[in-house]
């Protein structure tokens, strides 16, 4: 049997009464009062996430950004220091190998924060294309990383409004962190980067601010409402980012890994791409169900904002269009579904 | 609100987590506190088909949670003569009264002597306790 990783809250999960489960050879927290609450939370207040089994790599050398130019899809000449960006890193056939987002600390050095189940995989990618002036090391086993999201969740914490995708470092109630302005629910809030020794520290004043603990499953149904892909469901090595939407992330004008390919892509018209929809049956859409005229769902679940069954899934282009019909194997019953445009879910403006 | 964790007397129990509640020829089936707990806040109930049969240790409906799904295994086998529409409106109502306003279906039972095989509460209570 294999040995579950456990990170530094692992003691305040069991305490707070979390169901643990098994997630990429970590034990995490899947809930704590209920999915539906701690997602409901995020979208009205405010929830603390321990993502701490994310993995955080660290590129630097005078030829960082040349080497990191060369295998990510996004365009780094376009971050100063203290800004972040979603990029993908991209394999030979124009697949993702995994998405991740990169903090550009010094003109020389970065700090990329990946998945958790791809943390090995990204590091020995990057170390086999390690050149001379740049030095790739894994510094996962030092940080932890909490996330504090939901439209309160700033004034909570007491941190200024500031711009998406910048980050600075700064201390939170006597602790050193990190902050920066990213997220995976589509609130606004800040993911915290603070050294293993500080974290419990820092997520028992985040509690004590008034922050929900909320675990994976809440995490999984607020980004599946905004339709953020998942890497390893809707996203993988064998999908490229034209079909999955994500050409935005892709400087096309630049060399990167797969470029060529992702220009074919982009230039022919994808075949197939990734959507999302809303059951018109009653029925949850799980991940794996196939659709009727090709295609399967990729992500699905119940959405607690919407009260319905919604999901991702992979059609052929001809049946992406919004208002589109689909059809649904669910179980072998048959269930009516409708594209819609992303994001799935909406905050109906002046309701914040 | 989740209810808390009980087995009432008077109701009997089979392994698979159900609870059957007999009142002559008929029988009220629902699932367990146990069985919810298990699988957190219910968000979907795929209901079997009124007028339908259903045979006692297989399935007949299905109970779904965000994460999970999960079949209702038959206690008792019989002829389906209500659905609690409730749940199927309101699938959290489980959640909040599994053996009450919770119930899944009402049966006319197709061997009473089926009976015999269901657990009391304090044999479900030990078994739960092997878990």
């Amino acid at each position: 049997m294999q040995t579950l990783l456990r990170t530094p809250l692992h003691d305040r999960h069991v305490a707070l009464g979390a169901r643990m489960v098994s997630f990429a050879g970590w034990e995490m927290p899947v809930s704590y009062a209920g999915v539906i609450s701690e997602h409901k939370a995020v979208r009205s207040d405010c929830g603390a996430f321990d993502v701490s089994h994310m993995g955080e790599l660290e590129v630097e050398g005078p030829r960082a950004t040349e080497l990191l130019q060369a295998l990510l899809s996004n365009d780094l000449e376009r971050l100063e220091p203290g800004d972040a960006q979603y990029t993908l890193l991209t394999n030979e056939q124009g697949g993702i190998v995994d998405d991740l987002i990169v903090y550009r600390l010094e003109r020389c050095r970065y700090f990329l924060i990946v998945n958790a189940s791809n943390r090995d995989a990204v590091y020995r990618w990057i170390k086999e294309y390690e050149i001379r002036g740049s030095e790739v090391s894994d510094r996962s086993d030092d940080y932890s990383l909490l996330a504090v999201q939901g439209p309160r969740s700033l004034a909570r914490l007491g941190l200024p409004d500031a711009k998406p995708f910048t980050f600075a470092m700064g201390e939170l109630d006597g602790v050193e962190v990190m902050v920066n302005r990213t997220g995976y629910t589509g609130e606004i809030g800040c993911e915290l980067l603070v050294m293993n020794e500080d974290a419990a520290a820092l997520w028992d004043r985040i509690l004590e601010r008034g922050a929900a603990p909320c675990g994976l499953a809440a995490r999984d149904t607020l980004r599946l409402e905004v339709c953020y892909p998942l890497h390893g469901n809707d996203i993988t090595t064998e999908t490229d980012a034209i079909s999955a939407g994500l050409g935005w992330v892709c400087a096309l004008d630049k060399d990167f890994t797969g470029v060529e390919e992702l220009r074919r892509v982009k230039e022919a018209g994808p075949e197939r791409k990734l959507i999302a929809f809303v059951m018109e049956d009653r029925a949850i859409p799980r991940q794996g169900m196939p659709i009727g005229g090709g295609g399967e769902v990729t992500s699905g679940t119940h959405s607690p904002m919407l009260d319905v069954g919604v999901g991702m899934a992979y059609v052929r282009a001809e049946s992406s269009a919004p208002e589109s019909e689909l059809t649904i194997d669910v179980r072998g019953k048959p269930r009516k579904a409708r594209v819609v445009k992303k994001p799935i879910y909406k905050r109906e403006e002046g309701t914040r | 609100m989740a209810a808390s964790e009980s087995y009432p007397d008077g109701l009997k129990y089979h392994r698979e987590h159900d609870w059957a509640r007999i009142e002559g020829d008929e029988a009220t089936l629902g699932i367990t506190w146990y069985a919810q707990d298990a699988l957190g806040e219910l968000v979907h109930y795929e209901a079997p088909e009124q007028g339908g049969t259903i045979s006692k240790d297989t399935s007949y409906g299905e109970v779904e949670s965000v994460k999970a799904v999960s079949e209702v295994i038959a206690p008792l086998s019989g002829e389906i003569l209500e659905v609690n529409p409730k749940v199927v409106d309101a699938p959290e109502t489980v959640n909040e009264d599994p053996y009450g306003d919770g119930w899944l279906v009402r049966i006319r039972l197709g061997d009473p002597s089926e009976v015999d095989d269901l657990l009391d509460p304090e044999s479900y209570k030990s078994f739960l306790a092997e878990q």
